[in-house]
């Protein structure tokens, strides 16, 4: 029985990626867009969209609210490209907005002082799925597998919000859930962080506009992280919370 | 007085429909269903007509491989008799129809809140005063878990009456994700808004229900999809099925603290859904399905990768499920725990994987196929006693009956990609799509008025009939079980809530 459980040891060799903040992500995954300065008819791309994430003059792309269909890009491939590259979170909500090819980062002098100071070799959090649809879940299970490890950094998913640094919601915030993810927040003890994780808790993504949501939450406290995403990669999660928590050397 | 007999994806005339009288559509439901375990109901719903309701149901069928669909016309303050009071297969779905329109049904068990949903009757019912099944005894206590549960799930409320570890009685009360996703299907009039919406229904079932809804528009549009199309659909529905059947096993693992199960069957899912990434550019293929066309065109090195992919994971993957259903320690917490009677889950309409898990044969791959699966004659897996080794023991089959399906497909692939241009929906029209995800049969209805746009849209997930068998499966367990049996039905929330 034991030397069956060391063959499957063995054969599963090494899963983890080394390094999480330069691996390659396989195949064709759609990240951070880019959008040259080629011609083309603004309006057409901006009415493709089915998330109103467009904007024209000049043209904008706002990931907190793209679904990244890559619908845009399959019609106009010389205007737009998604590019493999996942690193896509920041604290302030207008650099989700992409214009040009420059990379979206966190500006670290927004970061409250305390969050490194406190959180930055160990930081634990509590999930909040608020109308979520099981897809960002799944991804954010997947921080803690073998092949992202996301523990390695001190950074773990708690089951209660009394134990947690900080919240991350994914979904697009339903009325039925509102009043639970206002008490989880303030069962968390001060001072705390908020993750939104996902295109869904960002903007409401395709259910922006339902009259079953109440994203009134948002409102009332600040954002420390934006992770775009439909649903959020584990790298895209990982790499940004490392770049809130951690001081650049 | 009869029916109309459709097959799955046959679109007919709104005006087919027979419209009886409530009574008669009453004593048409109970005839058909009279203890067939061939017959069950795939939806029942109403559609606002007028100051009235117009009660849709689609009995499907099996053995025929037909649904017959039927309607009544009542009003809003009609009381009428309820089909759950001797079926009880029927409750969810007419206190669904209570819920939305107010109408009574006289003899329903418990007629409570489905979901609150922001267009209910009564909008003075709020998620918070759920009125919960309780017993007034000094012997015996209650436990309140959820919504936010302890892991990265979705949200719920589970309500537990335990005397001492043991479970009399589990409620389940749901609603907390309902995001009005049949409202949104109206309101957004582009048609990839409405893929989109779709494939957001259960994200983790994104090809299941974006299907169900290409599937159902296609057919509106009276758009015969290449063979080349069906293929990639159908190869993209079975790896949707092996990779979250696959992480569900870990699941499993995880909540009987099998650590080598869980990090081993974790990792194996990962070049799974990673293959998805590298067809489609997402780990869950959403951007895949679309109506009438593909953006991400089956490719013969993509058909090289798949080969690649599945000869490493396969034998890895055996060998994890060989070891896991041969430890005792694993078996003593699996076996008979959490059992649901095949005799049990006929009576409450139980579909899809858990059902078959309870030898209850329903699966619309091989009862109403679609797509690839009407040239597959697909023959279900089964499973004899309905607890969680059968429903684990279930993933581990199917996986391997789906590796071997995909295998075929990818084999007689042609890669020509020529594209038919998709036309407009035809008007007054109605269709019932039925896709057997990896949970179970996933149904939409749709209907359109006059000028071809939809005018109502329904989505049932397979989630609906089953959360009922997880509370019935739980009863007489110890309370600490419940983690696992939870895990092995592995419902939708969302699905649910809509």
């Amino acid at each position: 029985m034991f030397i069956n459980d060391l063959k499957i040891l063995f054969h599963q060799g090494k899963q983890f990626i080394p390094d999480v903040t330069t691996t390659e992500v396989p195949g064709i995954f759609r990240g951070r867009p880019i959008i040259t300065d080629a011609k083309c008819n603004e309006q057409e791309i901006i009415d493709l969209c089915p998330t109103d994430a467009i904007s024209a003059s000049p043209l904008r792309i706002d990931l907190g609210r793209c679904t990244f269909c890559g619908e845009c890009a399959f019609a106009n491939p010389e205007k737009i490209k998604f590019t493999k590259d996942y690193k896509m979170a920041t604290n302030d909500r207008n650099r989700l907005i992409v214009s040009d090819d420059s990379p979206v980062e966190i500006d670290a002098d927004k970061i409250r002082a305390e969050i490194q100071k406190l959180f930055g070799r160990s930081l634990k959090l509590r999930e909040v799925s608020a109308a979520g649809d099981n897809s960002c879940e799944w991804e954010l299970n997947a921080t803690s597998n073998v092949n992202f490890d996301m523990g390695r950094f001190g950074i773990d998913f708690v089951a209660s919000p009394r134990h947690a640094d900080g919240i991350v919601v994914t979904g697009p915030i339903s009325e039925n859930m509102a009043e639970a993810l206002e008490i989880c927040y303030q069962a968390t003890p001060a001072p705390k962080i908020l993750i939104l994780a996902g295109t869904d808790a960002i903007s409401g993504g395709i259910f922006a506009g339902s009259r079953a949501l109440n994203r009134s939450f948002l409102d009332k406290y600040k954002v420390d992280l934006y992770v775009p995403g439909n649903p959020v990669h584990p790298l895209a999660f990982v790499n940004g919370v490392l770049n809130l928590v951690r001081r650049k050397k | 007085m009869s029916f109309i007999s459709v097959k799955n994806n046959q679109r007919i005339k709104f005006a087919e429909i027979p419209v009886l009288s409530y009574n008669e559509l009453y004593n048409l439901i109970i005839s058909e269903l009279k203890d067939d375990a061939n017959v069950h109901c795939v939806n029942y719903y109403g559609v606002p007509k007028g100051d009235k309701i117009q009660l849709i149901c689609c009995l499907a069928n099996d053995a025929k491989h037909i649904i017959n669909i039927v309607s009544a016309i009542v009003s809003k303050n009609d009381t009428l008799q309820s089909v759950s009071a001797t079926h009880l297969s029927f409750q969810l779905f007419e206190r669904e129809i209570h819920e939305n329109f107010g109408i009574g049904f006289d003899g329903h068990p418990w007629l409570k809140p489905v979901r609150y949903p922001h267009s209910a009757a009564d909008k003075s019912q709020k998620i918070q005063n759920y009125p919960f099944y309780s017993i007034d005894s000094e012997e015996l206590h209650e436990v309140g878990v959820g919504p936010i549960h302890a892991g990265i799930i979705e949200p719920g409320h589970f309500r537990f009456i335990c005397n001492g570890e043991q479970i009399l009685h589990l409620e389940i009360q749901l609603g907390y994700q309902h995001r009005g996703v049949e409202n949104l299907f109206l309101l957004k009039k582009k048609l990839l808004q409405r893929a989109t919406l779709a494939e957001n229904i259960a994200g983790d079932t994104a090809i299941g229900h974006s299907l169900a809804f290409a599937d159902a528009w296609e057919s509106l549009c009276g758009f015969q999809p290449s063979k080349q199309l069906q293929l990639e659909r159908a190869l993209a529905l079975e790896q949707e099925r092996i990779a979250i059947h696959t992480g569900d096993l870990s699941g499993i693992c995880t909540d009987i603290a099998y650590q080598l199960g869980n990090s081993v069957f974790g990792r194996l899912r990962t070049p799974l859904i990673n293959y998805f990434q590298r067809w489609t550019g997402n780990r869950f293929a959403k951007g895949l399905i679309r109506p009438g066309k593909t953006n991400f065109p089956f490719t013969a090195d993509l058909r090289d990768q798949w080969f690649d992919v599945i000869q490493a994971y396969k034998p890895d993957f055996i060998e994890m499920a060989e070891q896991m259903f041969d430890l005792p320690s694993v078996l003593s917490r699996i076996e008979r725990t959490g059992i649901v009677e095949p005799q049990t889950a006929l009576q409450i309409g139980m579909v899809g994987m858990a059902a078959r898990a309870s030898n209850l044969n329903r699966d619309v791959r091989a009862s109403h196929p679609f797509g690839y699966y009407q040239i597959l004659d697909y023959q279900p897996v089964m499973e004899p006693v309905g607890d969680v080794y059968c429903r684990a023991r279930i993933r581990y089959d199917e996986v391997l009956r789906s590796v071997d399906i995909m295998s075929n497909i990818v084999n007689i692939m042609q890669f020509d990609n020529q594209q038919v241009k998709l036309g407009n929906p035809s008007p007054d029209s109605f269709v019932v799509s039925l896709v057997e995800g990896w949970r179970g049969e996933i149904c939409h209805c749709a209907i359109t008025d006059s000028n071809g746009d939809l005018k109502h849209y329904k989505v049932k997930d397979p989630s609906f009939h089953n959360w009922l068998g997880l509370a019935l499966a739980v009863r007489n367990n110890e309370i600490s079980d419940f983690p696992i049996c939870n895990k092995s039905f592995d419902l939708s929330y969302s699905g649910h809530d809509l």
